[in-house]
């Protein structure tokens, strides 16, 4: 392979992870943006949506198929789910912790991601499950690079569904809502916006997010794990960062940067593929030391 | 009235300290172990504490510190051939160094900032471990030796269960002397308010810095012994959930109060092991209650009256 065939193929590679990690920053973003709430176990909605998303999947291929009107008709399904869980969740734990100390929230969140992971990893078994798909491996060819129908796919669906949610934040009431409680939610309370059912919304938004992300995540690698919402939960965070947490575009675009930089980082040659994510919490450091407002964010006026 | 229960409460203390130096004449090995384990994680939740609990700043990356101090060890025993007891000093410089490497460039970003930069630090030391050769990459260090003591090789649950039993007393008793320092009442005053803290000519960048050196060491010196006791370490024993784990220790008994912190420490090592008998879901109901206390007692079981 030339160079310029590896570039393009690193260049696939990294689109189609960093469009995962956007989706699950998304959700970060989101949370962040409207109760400042740092959701440590957003990374584990990703991973139980992933598994929802089995379940549905394998009750529903007997009689959609394994192709993709089955995956489209579950990952709908477990979205609904899964955004559920999101606000349940809120409800238990969060709400009650809004008025508490910045650090017990965290915790909490923390006790959260605890509980969603070792239930999956009970159930499970601590296995890996694979998932019930077929989808071959036909695909296009430019020269030497390969890029299959699946991955298409993937990269394109991802893009829908960011579209329909940048449509829901910027033309719809609920949005509109959304918006302005990130920037004062008691004077929303005095304008008559029920602050506690957006927030909700908020949550509902962002897990179903994550779970499509999981989902598809399970559709293309095959097979889905209990442990690999820490990971990405952890990176997608990165990718919020580097965007500016809080910023939904920046969400997007800091998954696509992190996606394209491992996919690259991976070529150099002092860098093997063992050192990648070394690399990527490498960079979310750097990046909060120097620009910790990311590259979209608004800086944050401290007042005393 | 005061003076006549804190005399009660020195006395049930005094008791509890009989009972556990005594506890080896009646317990077995099994008892003798999980005991060694409360005592270390009595040791690290401690140095934690000073982290979290006094200066207020939330560090999800505390094995890292842990880590380092195990690889010296291992390292200096393995490759070099060096006596167990010569490498606690490199195990604590470089715990030490590590701290302020950790700690240096990040203080002045905010609580959550932290968390997830601490975070971000810990997972590079674990997959530092991995990938590099000096460290065993993947398998770990083997083969650790046993230190010698006075001539008597450590090589029963006794001697390790009185070696964590005295550094857990040391751990006490440092993070006691600290608390009511000048530097453990600029802690306290940093973490309730780092603006008025600063203005009342206190050096926050200092100040903050010595917490993570501190507890860095308290960390490296039961890493340590970690590795000797096990006599095999291996990167995934340092992996996040153990950074959780010593953190949760510290939030459920009660941050920045040493009885809470050690109340947390028994509850994070015999409530699995009490749980024992309800099998795979024992990592869950440890979660869920964990879950509950947060709801309950966000200040945890037995609060720091400041907090």
């Amino acid at each position: 392979m030339s160079t310029l065939d590896i570039f393009w193929q690193q260049l696939a590679n990294g689109l189609i992870l960093g469009s995962f990690y956007s989706m699950v920053a998304l959700g970060y973003t989101m949370v962040y943006g409207i109760i400042k709430l740092l959701n440590f176990a957003h990374g584990d909605i990703y991973m139980v949506g992933g598994f929802v998303g089995l379940i549905v999947l394998s009750l529903l291929s007997p009689f959609l198929g394994a192709g993709w009107a089955g995956i489209l008709v579950a990952m709908i399904i477990s979205m609904i789910l899964v955004g559920l869980l999101g606000v349940l969740i809120q409800r238990i734990a969060y709400v009650p912790m809004l008025s508490a100390p910045r650090l017990s929230i965290l915790i909490t969140a923390l006790a959260v991601s605890m509980v969603l992971y070792n239930f999956v990893m009970s159930m499970t078994s601590g296995e890996y499950k694979a998932f019930p798909v077929d989808l071959g491996y036909e695909g296009l060819e430019f020269g030497n690079v390969f890029i299959t129908y699946t991955q298409i796919i993937l990269v394109s669906s991802t893009a829908t569904l960011m579209l329909v949610l940048h449509l829901f934040i910027s033309k719809t009431m609920y949005g509109k809502a959304m918006r302005a409680i990130a920037i004062d939610q008691d004077a929303c309370r005095l304008m008559g916006i029920n602050v506690k059912t957006i927030i909700a919304m908020t949550f509902f938004v962002g897990s179903a997010l994550a779970c499509a992300a999981g989902v598809m995540a399970g559709v293309y690698y095959g097979s889905i794990h209990f442990f690999m919402g820490f990971l990405i939960g952890l990176k997608a965070f990165t990718a919020a960062v580097i965007g500016g947490i809080g910023s939904i575009p920046g969400a997007v675009l800091g998954g696509l940067i992190l996606g394209l930089l491992e996919a690259f980082g991976t070529q150099l040659p002092f860098i093997g593929s063992e050192w990648k994510d070394v690399f990527a919490f490498g960079i979310l450091i750097l990046l909060l030391l120097f620009k910790p407002t990311g590259l979209l964010g608004k800086t944050e006026i401290e007042r005393m | 009235m005061l003076e006549k229960n804190k005399i009660k409460l020195n006395n049930i203390y005094a008791l509890l300290v009989v009972v556990v130096l005594a506890m080896p004449l009646v317990a077995n090995n099994y008892v003798l172990n999980t005991f060694s384990d409360v005592w270390f994680y009595v040791i690290v939740c401690l140095g934690l504490n000073i982290v979290v609990g006094y200066a207020g700043l939330l560090d999800l990356g505390y094995a890292a510190f842990f880590a380092v101090g195990a690889y010296t060890t291992a390292i200096l025993t393995t490759t070099f051939g060096m006596n167990f007891w010569m490498t606690i000093p490199f195990a604590m410089l470089f715990a030490a160094i590590s701290g302020v490497i950790i700690g240096g460039p990040t203080l002045r970003l905010r609580s959550d900032y932290l968390a997830i930069v601490t975070l971000g630090f810990g997972e590079i030391v674990r997959l530092t471990a991995r990938n590099l050769e000096i460290t065993g990459g993947a398998s770990g260090i083997y083969g650790i030796e046993r230190p010698f003591f006075f001539g008597i090789e450590m090589n029963g649950s006794i001697h390790f269960y009185y070696a964590f039993l005295m550094l857990a007393f040391l751990a006490i008793f440092v993070s006691f002397r600290l608390q009511y320092s000048r530097l453990g009442r600029a802690w306290q005053y940093v973490r309730e308010d780092e603006d008025a803290a600063e203005a009342m000519g206190i050096n926050r960048v200092r100040v903050k810095l010595s917490a993570y050196v501190i507890g860095a060491v308290l960390g490296g010196v039961a890493g340590s012994f970690f590795a000797v006791k096990m006599t095999a370490i291996s990167p995934e024993t340092f992996m996040f959930t153990q950074s959780i784990l010593i953190l949760l220790g510290v939030v459920i008994g009660g941050m920045g109060k040493i009885p809470g912190v050690v109340c947390g420490a028994f509850i994070l090592v015999l409530f699995p092991e009490i749980f024992r008998f309800v099998g795979d879901m024992r990592l869950l109901a440890f979660a869920v209650i964990m879950l509950i206390i947060m709801l309950k007692r966000p200040q945890g079981l037995w609060p720091s009256r400041l907090g």
